[in-house]
């Protein structure tokens, strides 16, 4: 049962009972009112499974909406960028929406399990919104988070650990694609997603039967590196994919309270998200403006010289022209870079020449400050072809 | 029908008085123009309708106080047909024991105000003289299109900036005055400056007509200012009552309408308006037909356009939410009473029965007859607005009878319980209410009808009845009526536009929106 | 006979705060107080044995930041403790409550509607917002509109300026936002009752309009200015009762030199010349100084403690019609033991808070209209707080002071004036309410003050108990208050200056007058700070 809320200023995820026994820093985090593990054992050997081996990350705090009724699908279409018509069930979708203005409220990934069934999952909380959008549609909007357990597997081995707990035919999934199996006699929906830019997937069941899921994941994944994740770990690996995160990359829609915070789908560089074909979406005729005016600021990735993450420096130009600013920065263990996703302002992220950050660093009682150039690259730094390859291998 | 016969520059929904007045404009540029009504002949809620065999009524407005001077001379309204009865009616405020003060609609005095107060008449005079001077710079800015806050445009700074300087020149004292007293309540205002009772009343009633605002209510200082900068004749703030009633107004508008060349069609409702690459592009009736127009002008109220005739899915969140969270709260309710004879009124001669009367013995009053309706109740004391149009206007009932027409406040939109159950109790709660000053009223009743802001909201598609399309209150005018991103009256949809009262300067019988938006439109035309 | 560089007449928190800005600026001020005691509305008072009675204003947090750090506050005695959220009660037994944690703070009102609790961040983004604007006025002179001269002129761009960076959408929502009523403004957001009851309840207080007025919008926001230690929006209580408030301003001032005379009652400001000189006390005494600042509302400067013919006719008709609206009252009460709330849970800290039982926006309306028939609310707002509960120095340990908030009171009742009679049946329909809620409540009454507008006036000198010095409503803010061409602190009369409630940017235990007077004056003196 659901404590009162004064009885508990953060929930517990189903999978609790065994997180908490597993976590042996203690070191928990919020996410979005559930108590999450930070780093169970080490933030590198978890990151270092997730990238050689495979590591498990309990994702129940994500929000999630059932969206269903006749309208369900022209309602998304409506409220996303992109365009649903084409999204078939099974399929699972990255998306962004935008407010009045064109400006990104979150992005989240929408799960079509069926005829005009659909799941949305995202970082923030957003039902004021989805409500009001949904004027004039037969749909129905209904928050799920607490309803469903999930998990993420992520990492080389995850096809082999479900293989081996009996999900047969997992290794044919399509990366996007969702299916269900049986677990004992619990409906279990995995989906190849994640957020770690690797081979992975993610495991939604009944909360009630989520332990016996963990166990199970546990005990076959034992022999494949499979070994529980904390959000530290994962945020390493979100950045190396350069995926963006909501309260990182971008502030969430509309809840700002200094005006010039928000940013376009283009300005996130989500513009591959925005169909101006498919008749009118929220935003619609703003991000058309944008096209012709064009956008204030590009996100990019940076490579930037030696070895000490730029976190939330300023980007500059030639001698002193303060360009942007870094909102995710770290050396990478597995590129061996020193990478960093920027927002700077255009044009500036075109001109590849002069661009440098300024690096502060405490080192024994002492602030050093470094001079560090910097070059724009692809901001999907880490990408194996492992990634999208079907059948899935199993290492 | 060829489709050359079946296109036009531009189609307006309904035949209000503003979708005519638009509609002469835009003929009168030389656009072919349809006009849908939905009923059977135009004028909105501004038509006379025969409520009882040979009574005939202004249906839902009823006096004339502010047709814009300027479209009544563009439209040639006259030689149309428009003439009025009564020129300068004049306002009685009603006592029980027919002590009655009276005044004329610009609040000028007379020695009536001497019964009850030795100061009250040039005390009123000065505030008169305020008031208008505030009206007159209101009024100057109503016959413009508002501008944007926060854009690049030259033109809306320009605008912003003649805003500025036309306040700037009341001079000091009425520039302080305009800043302050448009934040007031009425009641403050009046109990500040004058002493009857009765004569507060009736300007603080007037200051709430049509309105979900109490005299003790901020904000409504500004609806009596609205109603000051209306005129009649060439006297500001004056009322009149047009011969023929109403509909008469509407016909002669109809009828400079089709002299510009548009097309009026009746008995047209419409379903919805077709949208191609995100353009409106002409309109389907509910019978099915397509019509198409390069531009399609909405007289229909911002809720109606956007949400029911438009939808939604052309439409962003945020606009929607503003355009759903427009307050039409209608509280006034329409009586109609069919008279077998001149009824009676206490210390009131025959031909004082031709102006218009008020109920509204005080401020109290009044604000206690509100106190109801922020509760879904209606006024156990309503404050009522009459006038007895067949003393000026035979014709309007058959001969030797009368009728009495009346807004009855106040008489929430959301009842608790329901309207059906307690609409006869209204009625005669307010027949009651007149009998008090006229006595045997009740006797000479042969026929009623009371129309609720719920009837008024179903026979004239007035979202909650209201009569301005929207309360008119600070947060929705201007350049925020009838909502922010519509309120220069183009759509957030290329090719859509609003012409009615929920657009800025809002209602009454003025036309001044449909005029406005026939400038837009035209410019933007031009711009094309 | 010795003449101060300056007078100040009262020692309210503002007064004092204009005074200790003064004497830091090197000048010779005496504060004279009618009451034997300081403080005025900001008062700690020992009214039963044991017991501290916050007995006028009884929260702390409007009080600028900047103020307590010029003047030195905590040095000198202030302690802020923000208090653990609030709750009101249902009628049907239920509860609401309020948390400073986000998450506990959104389920709580997820149990009331899921829609409202996602609704709420949206709420607080756009009250931020607006305070965030705001706030920048509050230390700032407003500067006259009708006026051609450089510092309005430049004054009135800086706020064009401001309000033009906001972007178009918000500047409609500000303008929207200053003009709306509560009611309009919050069913935009929620569509809990008792949510919006329990938020509404701020937009009331003091204030003689109901949720329903347009206009109350804007008072909800007066009271969200509150922060403590940066958190906008926060509540606390000044440790040892707000008497800590004005005793700490008043050490502040003696720190600096300053002279407070109490029971020293000004009778009337002397006007020579149109200069004011000085004033004569109520024994006959005068006191002389180079210029008299009026810390008390303007009705009572200048309607009642001058003589009209010092006065423009105009300004003093306007002062006359200046509003100020009696419409609160206050219990304060000492109790035996904590009192029961059978509706609140066990572990909800709500109860260290402001309690209410108004759970819907027409509860506070009803109330409202009784107030405009010149009767107490029959079902009062009560603004229900135990600061004991959170400050040991209230009561002895094991009893409690509660200090209960009233709204509305009218100042003058239908049938005539307060009196003892009238005052213990409005003190019983306070109680009586709380009772219900409240089962033991009765039987741990030890001592119960009751305080009606007509008492406050009385003795703190507020003109109808207003504890704001006038009404916060659009007509008597910013530049109109409190009178049109003189909402810069300085009186028609040369050398006569006004540091209350009534000038910008009006009530609150917030100072902002104070300080703001104290700036225009040392401006006048050429004093540079």
């Amino acid at each position: 049962m659901t404590p009162e809320p004064y009885e508990a200023q953060l929930l517990e995820t189903p999978f609790h009972a065994r997180t908490s026994s597993l976590c042996s820093t203690r070191q928990w985090g919020n996410w979005s009112g559930f108590a999450s593990v930070n780093a169970y054992t080490s933030v590198d050997m978890e990151y270092f499974a997730a990238r050689s081996t495979a590591a498990l990350f309990d994702i129940s705090p994500m929000t999630k909406y059932a969206i269903t009724g006749s309208d369900a699908a022209s309602y998304l279409n409506r409220l996303l960028t992109r365009n649903m018509e084409k999204v078939k069930p099974g399929r699972v979708v990255y998306a962004v929406w935008c407010n009045d203005a064109g400006m990104v409220i979150d992005d989240g990934t929408v799960f079509c399990l069926g005829e005009n069934d659909y799941r949305l999952c995202s970082q923030e909380r957003h039902l004021p919104w989805l409500l009001d959008s949904a004027i004039g549609y037969n749909v129905e909007i209904k928050d799920i988070t607490s309803g469903i357990a999930a998990l993420a597997v992520q990492g080389p081995t995850s096809s082999a650990v479900l293989k081996a707990m009996g999900l047969v035919g997992i290794e044919n999934l399509k990366p996007y694609s969702l299916t269900e199996f049986d677990l004992d006699g619990h409906s279990l929906m995995v989906s190849r997603t994640g957020f770690t830019g690797d081979l992975g997937y993610e495991l939604w069941i009944d909360p009630g039967a989520a332990e016996l899921l963990w166990d199970r994941l546990m005990e076959v994944g034992s022999l494949y590196g499979l070994r529980p994740m904390g959000s530290e770990a994962l945020e390493m690996t979100r950045i190396e994919a350069g995926f963006i995160q909501a309260g990182v990359e971008f502030f969430p829609g509309d809840l700002p309270t200094r005006p010039d915070r928000l940013r376009s789908p283009f300005e996130l560089g989500m513009g591959w998200l925005v169909d101006f074909d498919k008749g009118h979406f929220i935003g619609r005729r703003a991000l058309l403006q944008e096209k012709k005016t064009g956008s204030r600021y590009a996100l990019v990735g940076l490579d930037i010289e030696g070895n000490k993450p730029a976190l939330h420096s300023f980007v500059y130009q030639g001698k002193d022209t303060e360009v942007g600013i870094v909102a995710s920065a770290m050396w990478s263990p597995t590129c061996k870079r020193n990478i960093a996703i920027a927002s700077l302002k255009t044009p500036y992220h075109k001109d590849n020449h002069g661009l440098w950050v300024d690096v502060y660093v405490y080192r024994e009682l002492k602030w050093e400050r470094i001079h560090a150039s910097c070059k724009v690259v692809d901001k999907q730094f880490f990408n194996p072809p492992r990634r999208w390859a079907t059948p899935a291998g199993d290492r | 029908m060829t489709p050359a016969a079946n296109r036009y520059d531009a189609i307006i929904i309904g035949g209000g008085h503003n979708g005519l007045v638009c509609a002469a404009y835009l003929g009168s540029a030389g656009q072919r123009v349809l006009v849908l009504e939905a009923a059977a002949a135009p004028g909105g809620a501004a038509a006379n309708v025969e409520f009882s065999p040979g009574f005939t009524v202004s249906g839902c407005a009823h006096i004339l106080n502010m047709l814009d001077p300027k479209v009544s001379r563009d439209l040639n309204l006259a030689s149309h047909g428009l003439k009025l009865s009564l020129p300068n009616l004049k306002t009685i405020a009603l006592a029980e024991d027919g002590r009655h003060i009276t005044f004329d609609g610009a609040l000028a005095t007379n020695d009536s105000l001497q019964v009850y107060s030795k100061t009250d008449k040039a005390n009123l005079a000065d505030l008169r003289r305020l008031l208008l001077r505030i009206g007159k710079l209101l009024k100057d800015f109503y016959g413009t299109v508002p501008p944007r806050l926060g854009t690049e445009s030259w033109s809306d700074r320009i605008a912003l900036a003649k805003l500025g300087w036309a306040i700037r020149r009341l001079g000091r004292n009425d520039m302080r005055e305009m800043l302050r007293i448009a934040g007031c309540n009425i009641a403050d205002v009046l109990n500040d400056e004058l002493e009857s009772d009765l004569l507060k009343g009736a300007i603080g009633f007037d200051a709430v007509l049509g309105t979900e605002l109490g005299p003790r209510s901020p904000n409504s200082v500004f609806s009596l200012l609205h109603r000051l900068t209306g005129e009649a004749n060439g006297i500001p703030g004056a009322l009149a009552l047009p011969e023929g009633g109403m509909g008469a107004v509407t016909r002669a508008m109809a009828a400079a309408a089709e002299a510009a060349g548009a097309d009026i069609r009746t008995g047209s409702p419409v379903a919805r308006i077709l949208v191609e690459n995100d353009r409106a592009m002409g309109v389907a009736l509910e019978t099915g037909e397509v019509i198409h127009a390069d531009i399609v002008v909405s007289n229909a109220d911002p809720k109606t356009t956007y949400l029911k005739l438009l939808g939604p899915q052309y439409l962003d969140t945020g606009f929607v939410r503003r355009v759903k969270n427009i307050r039409t709260r209608g509280t006034a309710a329409k009586l109609h009473l069919a008279l077998d004879g001149l009824p009676e009124f206490t210390g009131l001669d025959a031909k004082e029965l031709g102006q218009r009367l008020l109920i509204a013995p005080s401020l109290d009053y009044v604000e206690r007859a509100f106190n109801h309706c922020k509760y879904g109740e209606y006024s156990t004391a309503p404050a009522i607005e009459m006038i007895i149009p067949t003393v000026n206007d035979a014709a309007l009932a058959p001969q030797g009878k009368h009728i009495l027409s009346a807004v009855v406040q106040y008489a929430p939109y959301e009842l608790k319980g329901g309207w059906e159950n307690a609409r006869d109790e209204f009625i005669d709660t307010a027949i009651k209410t007149i009998s008090a000053y006229a006595p045997g009223l009740e006797g000479r009743i042969i026929a009623r009808e009371l129309l609720t802001p719920r009837d008024i909201e179903e026979k004239y598609r007035m979202p909650g009845g209201h009569w301005h399309h929207g309360e008119l209150a600070l947060d929705q005018l201007y350049m925020m009526r009838p909502v922010p991103g519509a309120a220069q009256y183009a759509a957030p949809l290329p090719g859509l536009y609003t012409c009615g009262a929920g657009g800025h300067p809002g209602g009454g019988v003025m036309g001044i929106a449909g005029k406005n938006a026939a400038d837009r439109i035209l410019k933007d035309g031009k711009s094309r | 006979m010795k003449v101060y560089d300056a007078i100040v007449i009262g020692a309210g928190h503002n007064g004092l705060t204009t005074a200790a800005y003064l004497a830091k600026a090197g000048m010779d001020v005496i504060v004279l107080e009618r009451q034997p005691y300081i403080g005025g509305a900001t008062v700690s008072r020992e009214l039963y044995p044991g017991f501290t009675y916050s007995n006028c204003s009884y929260v702390c947090s409007l009080m600028r930041p900047e103020i307590m750090r010029d003047l030195e506050l905590p040095r000198h005695g202030l302690q802020v403790i923000p208090y653990e959220g609030g709750v009101t009660m249902m009628r049907n037994g239920d509860y609401f409550a309020t948390y400073p944690n986000h998450d506990q703070n959104r389920r709580e009102i997820a149990r009331h509607s899921a829609h409202d609790a996602e609704a709420y961040d949206y709420f607080g983004a756009e009250t931020l917002r607006q305070c965030r604007f705001i706030k920048k006025m509050l230390l700032t002179t407003p500067p006259d509109p009708t006026s051609f001269k450089p510092r309005d002129l430049f004054g009135l761009l800086d706020i064009a300026r401001r309000f033009h960076g906001l972007g178009e959408e918000w500047m409609y929502d500000t303008i929207r936002f200053w003009t709306m009523s509560c009611a309009d403004f919050l069913d935009q957001y929620f569509e809990s009752e008792v949510v919006k009851g329990h938020l509404a309840g701020t937009s009331i207080i003091g204030t003689a309009l109901g949720p329903y007025s347009p206009g109350s919008a804007y008072v909800l926001l007066h009271h969200y200015m509150g922060e403590v230690d940066g958190s906008i929006g926060s509540w606390g209580y000044a440790r040892g009762g707000m008497g800590a408030v004005s005793g700490s301003l008043a050490n502040s001032f003696q720190s600096y030199g300053g002279e407070i005379r109490t029971a020293a009652e000004v009778e009337q400001i002397i006007v020579k010349n149109n200069r004011a000189v000085g004033v004569a006390l109520s024994g006959g005494e005068e006191v002389l100084g180079k210029m008299v600042i009026s810390n008390m509302d303007v009705k009572r400067t200048f309607d009642k403690s001058m003589d009209p013919a010092d006065l423009p006719e105009d300004f003093l008709h306007r002062v006359r019609n200046f509003k100020i609206r009696g419409s609160s009252g206050k219990l304060n009460i000492a109790l035996d033991g904590l009192p029961d709330f059978p509706s609140i849970p066990d572990g909800c800290r709500g109860r260290t808070g402001d309690m209410h039982v108004s759970d819907s926006m027409e509860y506070l309306e009803r109330g409202y209209d009784d107030w405009k028939d010149g009767t107490w609310s029959r079902e009062p707002y009560i603004d229900m707080m135990i600061p004991s509960l959170t400050d040991p120095t209230m009561a002895p340990p094991g009893k409690h002071y509660m200090s209960v908030f009233v709204q509305y009171v009218p100042p003058y009742l239908a049938d005539g004036q307060w009196n003892d009679e009238k005052r213990a049946a409005f003190g019983k329909t306070v109680i009586d309410k709380i009772a219900e809620y409240s089962p033991n409540f009765k039987d741990l009454i030890l001592h119960a003050e009751v305080r009606t507008p007509w008492d406050i006036e009385n003795e703190t000198g507020l003109t109808e108990g207003n504890i704001f010095q006038g009404e916060l409503t659009m007509d008597q803010l910013m530049f109109n208050r409190p009178v049109p061409g003189y909402a810069q602190y300085r009186a028609p009369v040369k050398n006569l200056y006004m540091c209350g409630s009534s000038t910008h940017p009006g009530g609150g235990v917030m100072g902002a007058p104070g300080a703001n007077a104290a700036r225009e004056i040392l401006l006048d003196m050429r004093i540079k700070t």
